[in-house]
């Protein structure tokens, strides 16, 4: 299956947003110069659910939301939307996204997106590691009329 | 006469000076950080969460810490925060069914693909005082085995194979929003759906006991309880397409309702739905049956007048901030309608003992 630019731009914006603020900012210490397109502002998001599941959407509730735009010197636009009401972390990755449509994009992939990536990875697995140590195996007591 | 007064400045500003000083406790106790509330009272953060209607750990535990642990004070507190924000758009409806599941029980299959995962639950403890808590016993690691991956698809989805089970057909229409237009009644699913999962944890918990109990009986079966991680996608505008841009904890019930059929529907399965912010288990079972008793409408159903079947009552009454505000503004003065209420029962008394004394002149 061959990436389209948009889901592999939509899978970045992805890694960068769910990352922790504080890994992004060991990852990625120093910014390169760049303008505020549009300073971090933080705001809300309603989030919606679905009536069993797969029926008409309805309003669950709001979550906070910070984004951020900016350019490069080299004209790179870069957007983020982050969950939380983070600005450090809504500028650094609007950075990385303008970063990754520059000729900066495989030290971007390899030393901050691949390093996110696989801690997400291994907090996904640590918790599907212990939810799986929690599932039932059933077993068939000894019946009464076989004793 | 109204005499309008003013004072109390300095009694007020001494009254939350105090309150400062309590709520720190005894200074030789540690102060208690928002990162630790956040972190060990995760169930306290998650009701704060689902009743302000704000999906944001840090500060739900900040709340809670200024309420002192009152935790619909701490609701208010984020009600009141969440006005501040502009609202910056909607997410796509989440997919429950893509949860990355910490817990998933049915109770009407037994073996179901996924399998029955119990995760961090209180059931089958014994509800023992743990005195080794109260000791700060370091804590062993949890078991783990390695995780099979592969879907963990709705049970609802195989009765729905079968025909046996009411179906819900995905409908994209913008449903309404509480919080940009007042209520109006009659309300459909999406806005009852909506007042219900930031309602009051026990006036709901109180509703779906009284349906049980026979008030609006609707025999439910929880047919799946999941809780886990789900993935936030939003339309970014500037961009004209979506981005998952962040994740929440939800859970979600799912009951199996008995339904002899109506004039309009035939015998079947039908369903009520829960789905709140955080672990909040309880009220996810309580939020799916009070739906499903509040669709006897559109199933056809007879009105019996039970509480739990009157939209009216139960909308109008689920949400704690507006209940606590009306029920606790009667405790702030209120010196001139009670002046007017004291002049009143003084004349009525003054009439009634100059008629009794004129009957006894007679």
């Amino acid at each position: 299956m061959t990436e389209t630019p948009i889901t592999a731009r939509q899978d970045w914006m992805s890694v960068l947003a769910k990352a922790p603020p504080a890994r992004l900012a060991a990852l990625m210490p120093d910014l390169p110069p760049h303008d505020l397109l549009r300073s971090p502002e933080t705001g809300a998001v309603m989030v919606r659910g679905r009536a069993g599941a797969t029926g008409a959407a309805f309003n669950l509730g709001e979550m906070t939301v910070t984004r951020c735009s900016v350019r490069l010197a080299g004209g790179a636009v870069g957007h983020a939307w982050v969950q939380g009401r983070d600005r450090a972390h809504a500028t650094r990755a609007a950075v990385a996204d303008a970063l990754m449509q520059t000729e900066a994009a495989p030290r971007v992939r390899a030393d901050v997106l691949e390093v996110l990536r696989a801690e997400a990875e291994g907090r996904r697995a640590a918790r599907a590691a212990r939810a799986a140590a929690t599932k039932v195996d059933f077993f068939t007591m000894v019946r009464g009329e076989d004793a | 006469m109204y005499v309008a007064v003013k004072g109390g400045e300095r009694a007020i500003d001494n009254a939350h000076g105090w309150l400062a000083e309590e709520r720190r406790g005894d200074p030789a106790v540690p102060e208690l950080t928002v990162a630790q509330i956040r972190e060990q009272m995760r169930l306290a953060v998650n009701r704060v969460m689902a009743e302000g209607s704000l999906y944001d750990p840090d500060l739900a535990a900040l709340a809670i810490k200024q309420a002192r642990g009152d935790l619909i004070e701490a609701v208010f507190l984020i009600r009141a925060y969440r006005t501040t924000l502009p609202r910056l758009g909607a997410s796509n409806p989440v997919e429950t069914a893509a949860m990355a599941v910490d817990r998933r029980i049915s109770a009407t299959f037994k073996d179901l693909p996924g399998g029955q995962v119990l995760g961090p639950t209180f059931d089958y403890t014994h509800r023992l005082l743990d005195f080794r808590l109260a000791a700060g016993d370091e804590v062993p690691a949890a078991a783990t085995v390695p995780a099979q991956t592969g879907p963990v698809p709705h049970v609802t989805g195989f009765l729905n194979r079968d025909g046996l089970i009411e179906a819900a057909p995905p409908c994209d229409a913008v449903p309404p929003d509480l919080t940009r237009e007042p209520l109006e009644l009659p309300a459909d699913r999406a806005l009852r759906l909506q007042a219900i999962t930031r309602g009051d944890e026990g006036f709901i918990l109180s509703l779906a006991y009284s349906t049980q109990r026979g008030y609006g009986r609707t025999h439910a079966f929880v047919g799946e309880l999941r809780i886990g991680a789900v993935a936030v996608e939003v339309e970014i505008p500037e961009l004209g397409f979506a981005v998952e841009i962040g994740e929440v904890e939800l859970t979600e019930c799912e009951t199996v309702n008995q339904f002899k059929g109506s004039k309009t529907e035939p015998p079947q399965f039908t369903r009520g739905y829960g789905l709140v912010f955080g672990q909040s288990e309880r009220k996810a079972i309580a939020m799916s049956l009070v739906d499903r008793a509040l669709r006897w409408k559109e199933l056809g159903e007879d009105y019996v007048g039970a509480p739990a079947q009157d939209e009216e009552f139960v909308l109008s009454h689920c949400d704690n901030i507006q209940a606590t505000g009306f029920l606790e503004h009667i405790k702030l003065p209120h010196y001139v309608d009670f002046q007017a209420e004291l002049e009143l029962i003084r004349r009525l008394r003054a009439e009634a003992t100059a008629a009794s004394r004129q009957e006894a002149a007679e």
